[in-house]
This record gives C-alpha cells, structure tokens and sequence, in this order.
C-alpha cells in the first residue's frame, strides 16, 4: 500500500484505491455546479449585511436557521421526490393533517412518544396512498398530489372542525423551544433528517434508484429493480418528510391548525429547484436543496429587516425564484454547447 | 469447449405470433450453436424484432417450441430469459445518464453490506465490491473506462460498451457459472451510431464473446457488417422463415434478393444530373468548439456527401446550415447573397431544409399525424387568419405520402409508423414546400433496404428538379454509391474534398483519420 499508480496491474489494491475515493463521487454534497447557489447565498448575505448591520448577528443567524428549518424539511422529501422524475403538491395539507392528528392525540392525554409517531404514521400513509396511486395505477404525480392537497386538507378540516387544536403538556414544546448549546432545536431536528436523508439517498440502494427512476425510469425497471415498490416509497418519504415539519410547527405554534402549511409545496419546490435538482429528474443533491432552502428564508428575514411590505415580498422572492432557475439553464446551456 | 457433442444452444421451431389483423411471426425457426455470431436479417417488419421479444419474454409465442440445450423451456417472461442466460441489447440505450458506469453495470443487483447487523430493509451500498467487480467486467472484456465515470460524460460508442458489460453482468452468485452466465446475446442494430474505428472495437469484442461460447444474435441492415463478422445467417421476410445459411457461399445480390424478394440490381440507383447555378456558398464559417474554417459550394443538382468520424462536426455543420444553431464567423450565402440566419424558419424562408440525424427526437412529432407532421413547417403558408384547416393539411400531404409511398394514411398517428415510413415523413415535410437545399444527416439510419432505395431515388429526383443536396452519412458505400463530391471532416475543419470518380472508401478513410491523403 505505497502509491496507488495507475500503472500497477490491476490487482486487489487498486481495486481499494477504487473503492476508497467512492464516497467522495456519489457522497457529493454539492456538485460543482451548485457551488454557484452557494455563492448566490454568500452574495445574498453580504448585501444584507452591508444593508441592515443587524443581519450578521448570531441571534438572528439563529433565527434564520430555525425559520427555514420548517421548509427545509418539507424539501427534503420534495428532493426525493423530484430526483425521481415526479413532483409532490400534497406536503402543505399533509403537513396540516398530519399536525392536527398529533395536536389531537396530545389534546386527548396521549404521551409524546404516542403522539409523535402517529402524526410520523399519518404523513407516512398520505405519502404511500400517493405513491401507489402513481405507481401501481398509473397516474400522473401532478394529478394524484392536487387531489391529495385537497383531500388531506380537507380531511383535516373536517377533524377539527376548522378550529384549532391546543392546550397541550408544556413539555411539548420543548421540541420548538429547547436548546443543545445554544442551537435550537427545530434546526437540530433540520440537521437530523438531512444527515439520515442524504445518507439515505448517496449511500442506499434506495437512493441510489431513486436517482436511477428519474434518470431513466425504463431502463432501471428493465434493470430487474422493482420500480413501482420504490417509486411508492419516494412518495412515502415525502409525507413522512411532511410529518416532520408538521411537528416541528405545531410545537412552535403550541397549536395545531388546519389551516397550516398553506403553499408550502411552492416553497419546497422552489427551495429544491434553486438548489440545483433538476426537474426532469435524475439530478440533484440534497446540499443544493438546504442551501436553496436557506437562500429562501435568508431573503424573507432580509426583506423583514429592511422593513420591506409582504405584498412586494412576495414578489421579490418570485422573481429570486425564476431568475435563480434561469441562471443555471442559461449556465447548463452554455457548458453543453 | 465441454464435452457434449452436441445439442444447439437455442432452438426455436414453428415459431407464430399474431397480433390483432396481423400475422407477425408464421412458422418461424432459430437454431443458434454455441459461438455462434449469426446474422437475424430482414426488412422492417419482417418479424425479426417480435421474434427477438419472444425469446426474451417480452411477448408470448402462440405456436411454436423452445428447446435450450435440448430442453424444451417456456420463456413467459423477461424474468425466465434471464434465468437462461439470454440478455438483449436494445436499440436505445438504456442507460441512467447520472449514474456511474458501475452502478449501471449493476443497476438492478446493486451489491450492499450489512452495517446496522441484519434485518434493516435499506440496502446499504459497498462501493468497493462495486467497483472491485466493475473493473473485473471492463477489464475482462478489454474496456478501458474508470467505472466510476458517469455515463453522461461517455460518448455513445462507450456507452454502447457499457451496455454490453451491463448485459454480460451477472450477480455474484451465479459468476460461477459458464460463459459469465450469458448464453444467448441479441444486439439490434448496434454499430447504428458508432464510426467505423468504434464498430471495429465492437467487432473485435463480439469475437472474444463468441470464442468463449457466447452465441450472439446480431439484427442490421448493413450488409457489409454481415460478411465482417457473421458465421451464419438467418432471413425472415414477412413473418417467414426465408433460409438458413451459412456466410461462406453466400453473395450480397443473393442476400437482398432473400430480403427483399426483388433484385435490387443497383444498389446504388445513382442519376447524375446537369449541373445547375451554385446554390449555396459556404466561406470560412466557424462555430467555435465545434466548427472552424469551413469553406465549399453546393450547386442545383449535386450531392454532397460529407464524411467523418463521430465528432468530427458533420452534425453540427448540418445544424449551422439549417439554422437551427449560430456560427461566429464566416459567411453564408444563398444564390450568391449573403444570408445570416437566426433561427430555422429563417433557413427554411431561404428553401434550406433539414432531415435531422435523430428522427424521433428532432424530425416528428410523433403523436400528430402524419398530415400535421408533412404540414408543421409550412403553417404560415397554409394557414388562414392564423387558423390552419385541416383539410389543406391534408390536401398538401396526400400527393407527398403518394409519391413517397408512405405506408399509412394521412390521418395516421406517426408513432404508429414503422423506421423506414417516418422516415419518409420527415422526408416528406420538406418536399412539400419550396425546398431547394436539402441537408440529409444519416438519411437511411435503421431503415431497411427497400425504404433505403426508395430513398436513394426520392434523392435523384429531387436532383434532377434541380435541388441540391447536402448529404451526412456514417456509411462509406453510401457515400460513395450517392454524392457527386465528398467533403471529408476531420476535427471541425474539411479535411478533404474528393471528386465522385476519384473516391474510395481507403481515400475517404484516411482523410477522416485526419491522415493526408
């Protein structure tokens, strides 16, 4: 084991040297090309720091994080889902039924340790009905999501009557409130799903077809996987995704509304596509997705520090959104020819 | 190379397939030896892809035995071909572009490890046995890429290489197994995008497959690739069994002739026509990356044929013609005045049309008709009021799909049509309009021998209407057999030009080398 040349006969130590820099080519958490979102979101920083001296502060850096925290999970699975060719509109309304279920066990008495892993349930099974609906009937994502939008929305109405459910044990919010250092929770808990989820996705056979369905759907099915198995799955870990975030919120809020989440699929899917995942699938990190997650909710709290209207927020933050997309076509454009 | 002397590997007998109003297979047999590299030909829709589904379960035989090894078998799905050892190539690559080279060698039986000890349903990836036992494969089968490399960043030759090592790829388990496990290897129309240096890489690896007793089945319609490297032939011709032979004694007359049931005397059925004004000029157009320096002349009535290797910029100078890509320096001139397009109907409003090397892609639209499809690029002439009246779309393609003989009527779906019958669509479009510049790239790609022809004599008319062709093709007998003058690429730059009577196929090859010539 002296110097892997490339002139040593191909024996079991360059198939080591092999094997030891392949983390580095599939375990990317930035491609090259998403470097540029990196640099947008350093830009992004600069300005506002040179604007509003309060941005670069660790409090409100804290803040930022938390914020955006939400979002980013929900994104995760907006990440998965789009790697694999599709698209989920359904996380908003999952992320509200989802809450309700876990604001009503709690309301009911139930213990955290019951009522977290039922809303975890409830997010899961709305994302496997979606996922079967797709794979095994056919249909397309964009059509079995909206209607799954408006069911779990629905859905979670009805449960509540459209009021909101509170009252829970103070100890539940420590999921919102509670600090390790001096980092709180909410971006500890972001920190967990994109460990596990990247992990996930570069290093299992899972993830690794979840990038092969959207890259090139038949030809991974002719490969012998079973593609409408995973493809359920995917959706799957998009509602669980969704199920997150939800308890993440409802222990912010200390309430759970059945009005919550309301477009936060535009959010998730702006947060993936300005992170570099392309939407045709088979393309994309989920490195990408944090840092477009972050540029989102680096922009609002930016936009709130200068005092900016909320009516020109939102257009602000559109028109980051088409540009952001429009850059890296123009850029891939321009690598391709 | 084992004793048992000895029982073919694969005998196919009686074979029949209907579908509705159609026989598509009757009474057809395949009877493959070990090592054999045996030449499935016929026609389109001679029934030689529906017999290569059957044997790899894609379809369900209605009549007919299988024998393997002697043994009767059922092949009732992909699941039991592969089981046998039968892998096929598919015409498109199936490949997933952001994977790398060994995770789509070993898509479908990624091999995993256990880390969380057993139990856990998530597969966790070994990339070292991964790309350990890639580069066994590639190395085995002499390919010379890092496994790692994802497959975007290959040209399509490598690709095509690993298509074949995915095919030949086995789970660990069974690699003790004879012949890597693969008995049977069908390759439909392999070497259709490669270049000659690419399709001998090809060759020279079907030969090791075959001496280590890997039968190969191999579908084309390029006949010198049969005699190259064909032991035995097999010809189908409307769902029948034609003959069976073996290559040595066999002639190309007498093989279109089993075809094609009609003697195609002339291969090649060359009309020179009168030379007319010069057309289009060419002066020093550049394109940077892709085209520099090119410089020529096409006049009514001439073909020009441009040669090269894969890359060498034919396509991309087909494009800059066409307008459907810019170039940055340079002049282009129509009927001696300077033209400067910005996007294709510009080149089409000068009567420069495009039949483009990929038809799926670029050429149809597959799901319209093919009236709509001959009519797309003349909506602005036929239209009224910005409404297009389906009747004069359909009044414009039905003399078209006439003369070109187009198998369909015009109210057909496109997709529905067979390779050589879009192509003629394609063909077709840009007959109906005032096209005097015709740029054909790979015009007669996966097209059978009689729609080629058809082809050929679509050319000579158009010539002797006093149109110009300009014609980019991989196949050297067809560039010598059709242009008057071959313009021969070499890295962007023409690298030479070569008169009809002075071309051969060694002069045009060492100038696409890059070798003087």
């Amino acid at each position: 084991m002296t110097v892997a040349s490339s002139a040593a006969p191909p024996d079991a130590g360059r198939d080591r040297a092999v094997a030891a820099r392949a983390p580095s080519e599939h375990g990317l958490i930035l491609s090259a090309r998403q470097f540029g979102t990196v640099i947008g979101l350093a830009v992004l920083c600069a300005v506002l720091w040179i604007l509003t001296p309060h941005f670069l502060t660790v409090s409100n850096l804290l803040n930022v994080a938390e914020q955006t925290s939400i979002n980013a999970v929900v994104a995760v699975g907006m990440t998965f889902v789009i790697l694999s060719g599709g698209i989920d509109l359904s996380v908003g309304s999952i992320v509200a039924l989802s809450g309700v279920v876990l604001g009503t066990a709690l309301q009911g008495g139930q213990p955290l340790y019951v009522a977290v892993p039922l809303a975890l349930l409830a997010g899961l099974a709305c994302g496997l009905a979606n996922g079967a609906l797709i794979s095994w009937g056919g249909l397309p994502p964009f059509i079995v999501t909206l209607g799954t939008m408006s069911i779990a929305r629905g859905a979670a109405l009805l449960f509540t009557e459209g009021r909101p459910v509170s009252g829970f044990d103070p100890s539940f919010r420590v999921i919102a409130t509670g600090r390790v250092g001096f980092v709180p929770s909410p971006v500890i808990v972001m920190a967990l799903v994109y460990v596990v989820a990247h992990f996930v996705l570069t290093r299992t056979t899972f993830g690794r077809y979840v990038y092969a369905i959207g890259g090139n759907e038949e030809a991974t099915r002719l490969s012998g996987v079973a593609v409408r198995f995973h493809k359920t799955m995917i959706y799957g870990v998009s509602g669980l995704a969704s199920a997150v975030a939800a308890v993440v919120l409802t222990a912010r809020l200390n309430s759970a509304q059945p009005i919550a989440g309301m477009m936060y699929e535009l959010d998730a899917i702006a947060a993936t596509v300005i992170g570099g995942t392309s939407l045709m699938g088979g393309e994309g990190t989920l490195g990408g997705t944090l840092v477009g997650a972050l540029i989102m909710g680096v922009l609002r709290n930016g936009l709130n520090l200068l005092g900016v209207s909320s009516f020109l927020q939102q257009i602000v933050i559109g028109g980051v959104i088409v540009i952001a997309v429009l850059l890296d076509t123009v850029l891939k454009r321009k690598n391709r020819t | 190379m084992t004793a048992s002397d000895r029982a073919p590997v694969l005998e196919m007998r009686g074979v029949r397939k209907a579908f509705p109003g159609v026989v598509a297979l009757d009474g057809v047999d395949l009877t493959l030896e070990a090592g054999d590299v045996h030449m499935l030909l016929g026609e389109n829709g001679a029934g030689k892809s529906t017999l290569m589904k059957i044997l790899s379960g894609a379809y369900r035989k209605d009549a007919g035995e299988i024998r393997f090894n002697g043994q009767p078998v059922d092949i009732d799905s992909p699941r039991d071909a592969l089981a046998l050892g039968i892998r096929v190539i598919y015409q498109e690559l199936n490949l997933v572009p952001h994977l790398s080279v060994a995770e789509n060698i070993f898509l479908g039986a990624l091999p995993t490890r256990d880390v969380f000890g057993t139990g856990l349903p998530i597969g966790i990836v070994d990339w070292r046995t991964l790309y350990a036992r890639a580069s066994r494969l590639l190395a085995d089968l002499e390919m010379t890429f890092d496994p790692r490399t994802p497959v975007a960043r290959l040209g399509i030759a490598q690709r095509q290489m690993v298509e074949i090592a995915k095919a030949l790829a086995v789970p660990a388990e069974a690699s003790a197994a004879a012949h890597l496990g693969v008995s049977i290897l069908v390759m439909d129309e392999p070497t259709s995008s490669l270049t000659s240096r690419e399709v001998s890489q090809l060759f020279s690896l079907i030969e090791r497959l075959a001496a280590r007793g890997v039968s190969i089945v191999y579908i084309t319609h390029r006949l010198d690739e049969v005699f190259r490297i064909g032991r035995r032939i097999t010809v189908l011709r409307d769902g029948r069994h034609v003959a069976t032979r073996p290559i040595e004694g066999v002639s190309v007359p007498e093989l279109v002739r089993m075809m094609a049931n009609r003697d195609l005397t002339e291969h090649f059925p060359k009309v020179t026509a009168a030379r007319g004004p010069e057309l289009l000029r060419v002066e020093r157009v550049g394109r940077s990356g892709a085209l520099s320096d090119i410089s020529f002349s096409l006049h009514a009535g001439e073909v020009v044929g441009i040669a090269g290797l894969l890359g060498a910029g034919r396509t991309e100078l087909a494009r800059v013609l066409a307008g459907a890509d810019g170039y940055d320096e340079g002049r282009i001139l129509v009927d001696g005045r300077e033209v400067r397009f910005r996007q294709t109907a510009d080149a089409i409003a000068y009567g420069i049309g495009l039949l483009p090397e990929d038809r799926k892609a670029h050429g149809l639209v597959a799901g319209l008709t093919v009236a709509r499809n001959i009519a797309l690029p003349h909506g602005r002439r036929l239209s009224r009021f910005g409404l297009l009246p389906r009747r004069s779309e359909a009044a414009m393609a039905k003399p078209i799909t006439d003369e070109l003989r187009v198998k369909a009527t015009p109210t057909q779906e496109v997709r529905l049509l067979s390779g050589g019958n879009q192509q003629k669509v394609v063909l077709g479009k840009w007959l109906a309009g005032d096209v005097r510049i015709f740029i054909f790239d790979e015009p007669t790609r996966g097209v059978d021998v009689g729609s080629k022809v058809e082809i050929y004599n679509l050319m000579n008319r158009l010539t002797a209407r006093g149109a110009g062709i300009i014609m980019v093709s991989s196949e050297l007998p067809e560039l010598l057999g059709m242009s008057d003058r071959i313009l021969v690429m070499h890295r962007g730059r023409i690298h030479a030009e070569i008169d009809r009577g002075d071309a051969t196929e060694e002069r045009v090859l060492t100038a696409a080398l890059g070798l003087a010539s």
